[in-house]
């Protein structure tokens, strides 16, 4: 693996990463496996892109970008608790529409944004070289969702929503209408896998209506990876090993790609297969180690 | 004051299994009234507390609490007057959550969830006092999670954080059910202490006929979906082990009577 496949691993690992904390919240937190992700991804970059060609700032864009995944997800939700779809079911439901919605909003299958504003700009305006601004800024912004996370969960509000994935006959009994809470819960979720969609799209100058499938595995992949890894004994430990296993994943899938047997290597049209292979094996090592214990 | 008023409820109805759970139940609890309830399974005991808890709505009847009627408020806004404990411990608290965090959710019942710290630092030094006061040594433990904690002491502190927001109406169903015997014991004087000290009105679902005639100062027996027995006062006291079956199977006996001379 070259320096520059290393560094390209570590910042999508990173921008990423926004994503996979979104989907640590509905998937370990709420207990909601969501699968809006694989659309509200590119409804973020579509929107940001759309804003940022339309003259918008890209900071901005950004916001409006996770308005809309917030949007997404609480459809989802609503969907779910109001009524009474399966979460799963719910989840496909709102992805497909999105798939039309995206083009809607980009008036095409995909935008382009070479020469328009990004948030890169005023990092690389500081005397950062060019191929590192996308890192300083996905750390930046991975730092802070993760910060902004914990110290949401430590609230009151976020402990009703923690409770809410753990025992929800128990926090309702305390009060606390769980279907507005599932609804925060994964709006929030969204809101942040719709973020990480925009930085993408602002990074790579493009948004593309594909560019959301498989996000779900990816961040099941990553959240897993993570939690095995790191280990997930706090939720400050459980948000930062996320994110490290989103950069494990991305390293994981460059260091396969550069992989070659004799005539054989993998083509990027194998990743799927990578990914699947990655999370069953990921799932599959606690329950082996468990049993080599008890030999 | 709880006033529940011809409460009717069908499960499963329309279908094969339908079974009438609540059949024109009517019942006054005064303040302050500690009211057992016993009868056979499937008698209707959980139902009735899951009704005027909230757990589903009424077919027919009204339910009112201090005043307001709440038939039909959903069952997190009933949460604000009410305090329950289930019989089985996982149900009451959150195992992943620490004691203090638990008890600061149920510190919050029934009012607004904001952004404020979950666990306040004023917090914990009236957890840790309340905690103290059941001598179980949780007040040491605040910050274990409550998942590592024995069903018994799940159970301890699920009473704890049943009072905290001191609730208009206590529901306990088959709250010691599911402990061991010693166990069991001290959380039946844990409860009869609590609701002593803030003179809870309450109401104690249990299969055990000797805490239904030594607690409380009312007993009620049901039997498919009724009131069969509601005695309270001086008669309760009077009241053995004895009287409470032989009511029991003269009324089973009767049922049975019925449904004989039904069927000749």
């Amino acid at each position: 693996m070259t320096v520059y496949a290393a560094l390209g691993a570590l910042e999508q690992g990173l921008v990423y990463g926004i994503m996979v904390v979104g989907v640590y919240l509905t998937f370990r937190i709420l207990d909601f496996p969501d699968l809006t992700v694989d659309g509200s991804l590119p409804l973020g970059a579509a929107i940001s892109a759309v804003a940022i060609t339309g003259g918008l700032s890209p900071y901005l864009a950004l916001f409006f970008a996770g308005c809309g995944g917030f949007a997404a997800g609480a459809v989802t939700a609503l969907l779910n608790t109001k009524f009474k779809i399966l979460h799963l079911l719910a989840s496909i439901l709102t992805m497909i529409a999105l798939y039309s919605i995206n083009i809607r909003i980009m008036g095409g299958p995909n935008i382009a944004l070479i020469g328009s504003p990004t948030v890169f700009d005023p990092v690389v305006a500081l005397g950062v070289p060019a191929h590192l601004a996308g890192l300083v800024v996905f750390a930046w912004s991975a730092g802070i969702v993760m910060a902004v996370l914990v110290w949401f969960l430590k609230t009151a509000f976020g402990q009703a929503l923690m409770a809410t994935g753990d025992n929800p006959q128990m926090i309702t009994s305390q009060g606390v209408n769980t279907h507005v809470v599932i609804i925060v819960g994964v709006g929030l979720s969204n809101g942040l896998v719709a973020l990480s969609g925009a930085l993408v799209a602002q990074n790579q100058g493009a948004a593309d209506v594909g560019m959301g499938i498989g996000t779900i595995i990816a961040g099941l992949a990553s959240v897993i990876i993570g939690e095995t890894v790191f280990g997930a004994h706090s939720i400050v430990r459980a948000v930062i090993a996320v994110v490290l296993g989103s950069v494990l994943y991305r390293f994981a899938i460059a260091l396969a790609l550069s992989l070659e047997i004799g005539g054989f290597s993998f083509s990027p049209s194998d990743l799927n297969l990578i990914t699947a292979l990655l999370v069953i094996g990921a799932l599959i090592a606690p329950q082996l180690r468990q049993k080599m214990r008890f030999r | 004051m709880i006033e529940l008023q011809g409460c009717m409820k069908d499960f499963n109805q329309g279908g094969v299994n339908e079974v009438r759970a609540l059949d024109q139940l009517s019942l006054t609890i005064d303040d302050g009234d500690f009211v057992t309830v016993i009868g056979s399974n499937g008698a209707g005991k959980s139902t009735l507390l899951n009704a005027i808890a909230g757990g589903f709505s009424l077919d027919a009847g009204r339910i009112v609490i201090n005043g307001r009627d709440v038939t039909r408020w959903p069952e997190y806004r009933r949460a604000a007057l009410i305090a329950r404990v289930f019989q089985d411990p996982l149900l009451g608290t959150c195992p992943s959550a620490t004691i203090e965090q638990n008890m600061a959710l149920a510190a919050r019942r029934g009012q607004r969830r904001g952004l404020g710290p979950g666990v306040r630092i004023r917090d914990r030094q009236r957890f840790s006092e309340e905690l103290a006061r059941i001598g179980l040594g949780l007040e040491k433990r605040l910050q274990d999670r409550v998942g590592l904690l024995s069903g018994g002491q799940r159970q301890a502190l699920t009473m704890v954080m049943a009072t905290l927001v001191r609730p208009e109406v206590l529901l306990l169903d088959e709250h010691i059910a599911a402990l061991d015997p010693k166990t069991a014991r001290q959380i039946l004087e844990l409860t009869r202490e609590i609701i002593a000290d803030q003179g809870l009105t309450s109401l104690m679902i249990t299969h055990n006929m000797r805490h239904a005639l030594t607690l409380g100062n009312r007993l009620i027996m049901m039997h498919q979906g009724r009131i069969i027995l509601d005695v309270g006062g001086e008669e309760k006291r009077r009241l053995g082990v004895e009287d409470l079956l032989e009511q029991f199977y003269l009324i089973q006996g009767e049922a049975l009577a019925n449904d004989s001379m039904l069927l000749a």
